[in-house]
């Protein structure tokens, strides 16, 4: 099976920082951070970044739609 | 590889749609009420109606949708939404018109509007959003809250011997034979997202065809009016909202399911 690599953009000065897009990811590529954007809020960000698989159920839960679902097939 | 080599124009699989403008929404963190947006707007870009859309946001927390969603908007006193919509609607027949309304306001000022609205059969859409509680003025109870739920104007849990039973509009209005497409859906988890966005798809659907009103409920949560974290609320919302208001359709093609 082909195997799929992700990654996430997410608007930063844009996200509340309500986690519900960690809760949502099944291989924990979330985190949020320590520092906060203007808005004061800790902003979601990929952490693990080799385990993203770009299935983007992050993206479709973020209720603010601050992230941005990027893929390619990985050819081996 | 690279996580630069990845983020590139061709390799792009999810994005805010084009129908949800740039403007940062004013609900709390955690909302359902963004993700409702998000979903409604996606379904009116599928569908390619944007042009032929109008949508009806009355009073509360989405009063500000218009600024949000990227079609024709019309401002609607609170809980007049659905007769606003009846108005539109019987001028332009062609024309796709839903309605964005709270349980505050679908459910208690506006009752009246919504079962004559349902029971004339007009065809239109209604997204009602249901929180079991008033979120934007500042979580006093509403005719959804819960037994027993705490809120600002029952702080010792709803008893339902003063203030009354919940009222399930949902199941309400699907008894009406106006109403062709009724059913309950939540935006708390990727899997219940994607369902409810083919709800809404169904409700557009069945507007198309002249069908009659079509309801979809999507029970949220309202972690500000809860006093609760965002995914707690969510989990809270699980364990006690489910139960009570379940999720699935109620009706479908004006044929009641499950016997309810």
């Amino acid at each position: 099976m082909a195997k799929m690599k992700g990654a996430i953009v997410v608007d930063l000065e844009k996200c509340k920082g309500c986690e519900v897009c960690r809760v949502a990811c099944p291989n924990d590529v979330i985190a949020m951070t320590n520092e906060v954007n203007h808005k004061g809020y800790h902003y979601a960000y990929q952490e693990h970044q080799d385990a993203c698989v770009g299935c983007a159920n992050c993206a479709v839960v973020c209720p603010d739609g601050v992230i941005t679902v990027y893929k390619v097939k990985l050819s081996d | 590889m690279d996580i630069k080599d990845i983020i590139k124009p061709e390799n792009l699989v999810y994005q805010k749609t084009s129908l949800m403008t740039d403007k940062p929404l004013s609900y709390c963190p955690g909302c359902g009420h963004g993700t409702a947006h998000r979903i409604l707007m996606e379904v009116i870009e599928e569908m390619g109606i944007q042009s032929e859309t109008i949508g009806v946001a009355p009073v509360g927390c989405s009063v500000l949708a218009y600024d949000f969603m990227n079609v024709d908007m019309v401002g609607a006193s609170h809980g007049r939404a659905p007769a606003v919509a009846t108005g539109i609607k019987r001028c332009w027949p062609e024309k796709f018109v839903y309605t964005y309304q709270g349980d505050g306001d679908l459910a208690a000022i506006g009752t009246a509007e919504t079962i004559h609205a349902a029971n004339r059969g007009e065809n239109i859409t209604i997204i009602f959003i249901n929180n079991g509680i008033y979120g934007m003025t500042g979580g006093q109870m509403a005719p959804t809250t819960l037994p027993g739920m705490k809120t600002s104007t029952s702080p010792y849990g709803r008893d339902l011997k003063s203030m009354g039973n919940p009222l399930k509009m949902t199941e309400l209005l699907a008894q009406l034979p106006g109403t062709c497409y009724v059913t309950r859906q939540s935006v708390h988890s990727p899997r219940n997202v994607r369902r409810a966005k083919k709800a809404i798809r169904a409700a557009f659907e069945s507007q198309k065809e002249n069908k009659g009103l079509s309801l979809v409920e999507i029970v949220s949560n309202c972690n500000s009016g809860w006093k609760m974290e965002p995914v707690a609320s969510n989990e809270w919302m699980v364990d006690n909202m489910f139960p009570f208001y379940p999720l699935g359709d109620i009706k479908v093609d004006g044929k009641l399911v499950n016997n309810q």
